[in-house]
C-alpha cells in the first residue's frame, strides 16, 4: 500500500482534478441527454417528496397512542381510488416515453458514408485487452489508412462548421465499452458485432473515459483520453502520424537490439521490419503523453520501467517481461525515445 | 387453537422411528433427513445467513481496496475474483433461498395445509442448492474463483480468457443449484394449487401466499433459459462447441440475451415475496386490512409478465437499433406503474390506521422509505440515452443495491422478525432490533447514496482501483465508512438471533394479534402443523375469530 504508483505521478502533473462529470457536457448529445437527466431528476424528485411525504405523514398521524385501543375502520378498498393512480403513473410514464424518444433520436444517429470535404473524421476503434487500437481512414473525405494508439486526437468544433468524429467500435477479443462521458454515452466494443457512435465538441482540451464493460484482470486500467486540437493543429498531427517511424543512425544499435528481440511479433513500427499487430502501434510512441492506455505519463524513466517489467505497472497486463541486459535495454529506450 | 405441546424447533418432525440417537448426532440426523418443511425451511435460512457473511466480507475487502485512490491492498485479479463471487453468492445463495426458505417455512402453515406437495424434492431442492454453492466456492482450492462477473459475459468466460477450472465450477454450481430452484418452484405452484384448506378459494390466499405462487412462476420461466446458457458454457470450455467462442463463429451478444431473459426476472423473483412480506406486516401493525387486495393482485401478475419483456433494458449500450431500444425502454417504464400501485395501496393501508412500530413495521417502514428511491433510480436507467451514460458505471451499482438492500433486504428483516416467534416461540429482542435497524438505515445510506455521485462523475464499475486526479475518492472512501457502519447492524442481528433463541420472551401462539392461519397454531409448530385442519372463510381467517360480530367475508 506504501509503494508509490506511478500514476500518481499522473495526477501530480496535470495540477487539477479532471472532469469527468455527466454533468459537464461537451458535446451536442452530452448535452440532450444531461437535460433528459434533469428532467427525469425532477420528475424523480417530485415522486420522491409526494410518497416520503405520505409515508411520513401516515407515520406521525396514525401512531399508535396509548388511549385508543378499538381496531381503526377497516377499509377493503376503492375502485374509483385505485383508478386513479393507475392513470396518474401511466400518464407521467406516456410523457417521460415522449422524451425519451426525442433524445434518443438526437444521441444515437445513423452513421453516414464519408464524402470529400464533409469536414468528418472517421475512425475505427478496436477494443484490446487492455488498450485501444485507432485506425484512422478518412479525414475530410481524404483517406488516411494509419494506425495509432490509446490517445484519440479530433479535430474542434466552430459554430457554424461542425467536425463530426464517427467511430466504427469493434473488438479484437472479449466486450468492452467506449465511455467519454462529457463527449457522449457510452457504446460497448462486441467481438463480433460493429457498432457506431459519434463525437463532436467545440471545446479543445483534453478530455478522458475509460472502458466500461468489464474486460478482465486490467478492465480498470483501460483508460481513454480523447485530445481535441484546433483544425491546424489536428492537420499537423496528422501530417506527423502519417508518416512512417523516423530513422536515426545515433540509435542504430537500439533499433538492431528491438528488430532482434520478439517485440516486433507484437508491435508495428511503420517503416521496418517490426510488423506486429497484437499490442499498440509504436510508430510515433513519442507523440503520446502516456504510456499503457493512459495509466502512466510517457516519461523516459517510465519507458524503462514498462520495458524491463510491464507486470509491475500493469499486473496481467499482455506484455510479458523480457530480462533484457542493462545496456540493451537501455537502447531500446533510446530507439523508443526517437519515434517522435 | 391447537392443543399440541409447543416443541422445540431442533426436536420436532423426527422422520426416523427406528435407530435411536442422542446430541450432537441426533440432531444433524434429524436435519440432514427431515423432509419437514419447516426445518427446510431453516435451512435455507440459515444457508442464506452464511453466504450472507461471506458475501459481506468480501465486499468490505473491496471497499477496503478502493478507499484510496491506487490503493495495492488486493493484486488486480483478486479483487476481480471477489467481485464475482460477492454478486454469485448474493443473488444465489443469499437472495434467493433466503426468500425461499421463508416461503418453505410460511406457505404450507399460511394455506392451513401439513406440509408442501412434493416433502422429499422440497429436501432435494435444498441440498443441491447448498451444493451449488459449495461447489461455486470450491473453485478458490482450484487456485482461485472465477474472475468473470457475476453476468459473466461471453466470450471472457470461454477457454481462451479464462483458462483455469474456476468458472467451470461456477457455471456447474449455478447449474445444479439452479435445478434446486426449479424443484422448489414447481413445489410451491403445487403445493399452492391443490393443498388449500377448506374455503380458502384462490381468491382468499394470504397475500404473501399469493406472491410466492408468482415468484415461483417467474422462476419456471426464468431459470431454464439460464440452465440452458450455462450448459453452453460447459460445452464450449469441456467439449469444443463454439457457442460464444466469437473467433469460431458464436456470439457474445447471444450470452448477453439468454443471460438477462434470466437475469431481470431474477431482480421479480427478489422482490416479488419481498411484497408480499410487506403486505403481511403492513396491515397487521398498522391494525387494517390490505387496502385493494384484488388490485395488489393484479399488479404482481402484470409485473410478473410484463417484467418477462424488459430484459434487454440491461442491453442498452451493445448497439440495438433505436426501435428496439424504445421498445425495451417503454416496456421498462410500464413496470412502474403496477409497482407505482402496490405502493399506493400499501400507503392507503397504513392511513387511518393505529400503527404500532413493533421490529417488523420498523424495518417495513425501512423498506417503504427506500425501495421508492431505487424505483425512482431504476426509471432514470430505463430512460435510454441516460442509460448511455449511467450503465456500467457506480450509478447501476447502487440502484441495485438500493433495490436488493433497501428494498429485498430490509422486507425480509421486517418478515424475520414478523415470524421468528412463529419459528422458534420466542421474540426477538426489540432494543437490539432498533440498533440493527438504524445502523443499518445509516449505514446503508451512506455507503450506496455516494455511489450514485461517483457513478455520474464518470467512475465505471468493476474497476479495481482509480487515479487521484478523477476526484472520486472523496465519494469512495464514503462508501467504504457506510459499509463499515453496516458492518455491526449484522452482526447484532445474528446475535439476535442466537441470543433470542435461548432466553427471548416466549411468545406464544399470536404474539401481534395477527389474522393469518399460521398463527392459530403453537409456536413453533408442531410437525403436522395443525391438529385438525381450519375451515376458512376469508383473507382473514382470524379477524374472523376474534370479530364474529364483523367477519371479513362480508365485505370481500
Ligand atoms: C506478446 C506480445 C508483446 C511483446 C512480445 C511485446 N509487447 Fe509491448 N505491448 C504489448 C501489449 C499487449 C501492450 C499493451 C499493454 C497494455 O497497455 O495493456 C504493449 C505495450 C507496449 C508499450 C506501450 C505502448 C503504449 O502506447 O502504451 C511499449 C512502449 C511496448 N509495449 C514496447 C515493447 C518492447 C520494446 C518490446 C520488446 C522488448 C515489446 N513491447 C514486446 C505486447 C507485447
Ligand atoms: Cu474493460
Ligand atoms: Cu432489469
Amino acid at each position: 500500500m506504501e509503494a508509490i504508483h506511478p500514476g500518481t505521478l499522473l495526477a501530480a502533473s496535470e495540477t487539477a482534478t479532471q472532469n469527468l462529470s455527466i454533468f459537464a457536457p461537451a458535446s451536442p448529445a452530452a448535452q440532450s441527454i444531461q437535460d433528459l437527466a434533469i428532467l427525469t431528476g425532477a420528475i424523480f424528485a417530485l415522486i420522491l417528496v409526494l410518497v416520503e411525504g405520505i409515508l411520513l405523514y401516515n407515520i406521525w398521524r396514525f401512531r399508535a397512542r396509548a388511549e385508543v385501543t378499538a381496531e381503526p375502520a377497516q377499509v377493503y378498498g376503492s375502485q374509483p381510488v385505485e383508478i386513479a393512480w393507475t392513470t396518474a403513473p401511466t400518464l407521467i410514464v406516456f410523457f417521460l416515453i415522449l422524451a425519451i424518444t426525442r433524445t434518443l433520436w438526437q444521441a444515437k444517429a445513423a452513421q453516414p458514408a464519408p464524402q470529400l470535404d464533409d469536414h468528418a473524421l472517421f475512425v475505427k476503434v478496436i477494443g484490446h485487452q487492455w488498450w485501444w487500437e485507432y485506425r484512422y481512414e478518412t479525414y475530410d473525405g481524404r483517406p488516411l489508412n494509419f494506425t495509432t494508439a490509446n490517445e484519440l486526437h479530433m479535430p474542434v468544433s466552430e459554430t457554424g462548421q461542425p467536425r463530426r468524429v464517427h467511430l466504427t467500435l469493434e473488438s479484437a477479443d472479449v466486450c468492452h465499452s467506449f465511455w467519454v462521458p462529457r463527449l457522449n454515452g457510452k457504446m460497448d466494443l462486441l467481438p463480433g458485432r460493429t457498432n457506431y457512435l459519434m463525437l463532436e465538441t467545440e471545446l479543445p482540451g483534453l478530455f478522458l473515459g475509460q472502458c466500461a464493460e468489464y474486460c478482465g484482470d486490467q478492465h480498470a486500467n483501460m483508460l481513454l483520453r480523447v485530445i481535441v486540437e484546433p483544425p491546424a493543429e489536428f492537420e499537423r498531427w496528422l501530417a506527423n502520424e502519417s508518416a512512417p517511424a523516423a530513422e536515426n543512425v545515433a540509435v542504430q544499435t537500439g533499433r538492431e537490439a528491438f528488430m532482434a528481440e520478439s517485440c516486433v511479433n507484437c508491435h508495428r513500427i511503420r517503416g521496418t521490419p517490426a510488423e506486429g499487430t497484437f499490442g499498440p502501434d509504436l510508430t510515433h510512441l513519442m507523440s503520446r503523453q502516456t504510456l499503457a492506455s493512459g495509466e502512466i505519463p510517457n516519461s523516459p524513466e517510465n519507458l524503462t520501467d514498462w520495458i524491463h517489467n510491464p507486470q509491475t505497472t500493469k499486473p496481467g497486463c499482455l506484455m510479458p517481461a523480457f530480462d533484457l541486459s542493462e545496456t540493451r535495454l537501455e537502447a531500446i529506450v533510446n530507439y523508443l525515445l526517437t519515434l517522435r | 387453537m391447537s392443543l399440541a405441546p409447543p416443541a422445540h424447533p431442533f426436536e420436532n418432525a423426527t422422520h426416523d422411528g427406528s435407530g435411536r440417537r442422542f446430541g450432537l448426532t441426533a440432531m444433524l440426523h434429524t436435519w440432514t433427513t427431515s423432509v419437514d418443511h419447516k426445518q427446510i425451511g431453516i435451512l435455507y435460512i440459515l444457508m442464506s445467513l452464511v453466504f450472507l457473511v461471506i458475501g459481506g466480507i468480501e465486499a468490505l475487502l473491496m471497499r477496503w481496496q478502493l478507499f484510496f485512490p491506487r490503493a495495492e491492498v488486493l493484486a488486480p485479479n483478486t479483487f476481480n475474483q471477489l467481485f464475482t463471487m460477492h454478486g454469485t453468492t448474493m443473488i444465489f445463495f443469499v437472495g434467493m433461498p433466503i426468500l425461499i426458505g421463508l416461503g418453505n417455512y410460511l406457505v404450507p402453515l399460511m394455506i392451513g395445509a401439513r406440509d408442501m406437495a412434493f416433502p422429499r424434492l422440497n429436501a432435494f431442492g435444498f441440498w443441491i442448492t447448498l451444493f451449488g454453492g459449495l461447489l461455486v466456492y470450491f473453485s478458490f482450492a482450484t487456485g482461485g474463483a472465477p474472475a468473470i462477473g457475476w453476468f459473466a459475459y461471453a466470450p471472457l468466460t470461454e477457454q481462451t480468457f479464462a483458462r483455469g477450472p474456476a468458472t467451470d465450477f461456477w457455471a456447474l454450481g449455478l447449474l445444479i443449484s439452479g435445478i434446486g430452484t426449479i424443484a422448489a418452484a414447481v413445489n410451491f405452484v403445487a403445493t399452492i394449487l391443490a393443498m388449500r384448506a377448506p374455503g380458502m378459494t384462490m381468491r382468499k390466499l394470504p397475500f404473501f401466499v399469493w406472491t410466492m405462487l408468482w415468484t415461483a412462476v417467474q422462476m419456471l420461466f426464468a431459470l431454464p433459459p439460464l440452465t440452458a446458457a450455462l450448459v453452453m458454457i460447459l460445452f464450449d470450455r469441456q467439449l469444443g462447441a463454439h457457442f460464444f467462442d466469437v473467433q469460431n463463429g458464436g456470439s457474445a451478444y447471444l450470452w448477453q440475451h439468454l443471460f438477462w431473459f434470466f437475469g431481470h426476472p431474477e431482480v421479480y423473483i427478489l422482490i416479488l415475496p419481498v411484497f408480499g412480506m410487506i403486505s403481511e406486516v403492513i396491515p397487521v401493525f398498522s391494525r387494517k386490512v390490505l387496502f385493494g387486495y384484488e388490485f395488489m393482485a393484479a399488479a404482481t401478475v402484470a409485473i410478473v409478465f410484463i417484467s418477462m419483456g424488459v430484459w434487454a433494458h440491461h442491453m442498452f449500450c451493445v448497439g440495438m437499433s433505436r426501435t428496439l431500444d424504445l421498445v425495451f425502454a417503454a416496456a421498462s417504464l410500464l413496470v412502474s406503474i403496477p409497482t407505482g400501485i402496490k405502493f399506493f395501496n400499501w400507503l392507503a393501508t397504513m392511513f387511518g390506521g393505529r400503527i404500532r412500530f413493533a421490529s417488523p413495521m420498523l424495518f417495513a417502514c425501512g423498506f417503504l422509505s427506500m425501495f421508492v428511491i431505487g424505483g425512482l433510480t431504476g426509471i432514470m436507467l430505463a430512460s435510454v440515452p441516460l442509460d448511455f451514460q449511467l450503465s456500467d458505471s457506480y450509478f447501476v451499482v447502487g440502484h441495485f443495491h438500493w433495490v436488493l438492500i433497501g428494498g429485498t433486504l430490509f422486507g425480509t428483516f421486517a418478515g424475520i422478525y414478523y415470524w421468528y416467534p412463529k419459528m422458534t416461540g420466542r421474540m426477538l429482542s426489540e432494543r437490539l432490533a432498533r440498533w440493527q435497524f438504524w445502523l443499518l438505515y445509516i449505514g446503508f445510506i451512506l455507503t450506496f447514496g455516494p455511489m450514485h455521485v461517483s457513478g455520474m462523475l464518470g467512475m465505471p464499475r468493476r474497476i479495481y482501483t482509480y487515479d487521484p486526479d478523477r476526484g472520486w475518492a472523496l465519494w469512495n472512501q464514503l462508501t467504504t465508512l457506510g459499509a463499515l457502519i453496516q458492518t455491526p447492524s449484522y452482526a447484532i442481528f445474528v446475535y439476535n438471533l442466537v441470543a433470542s433463541w435461548r432466553n427471548g420472551t416466549p411468545a406464544g401462539d399470536d404474539p401481534w394479534d395477527a389474522w393469518t392461519l399460521e398463527w392459530t397454531t403453537t409456536s413453533p409448530p408442531p410437525s403436522y402443523n395443525f391438529e385438525e385442519l381450519p375451515v376458512v372463510h376469508s383473507r382473514r381467517p382470524l379477524w374472523d375469530a376474534k370479530h364474529p360480530e364483523d367477519p371479513d367475508w362480508q365485505y370481500e
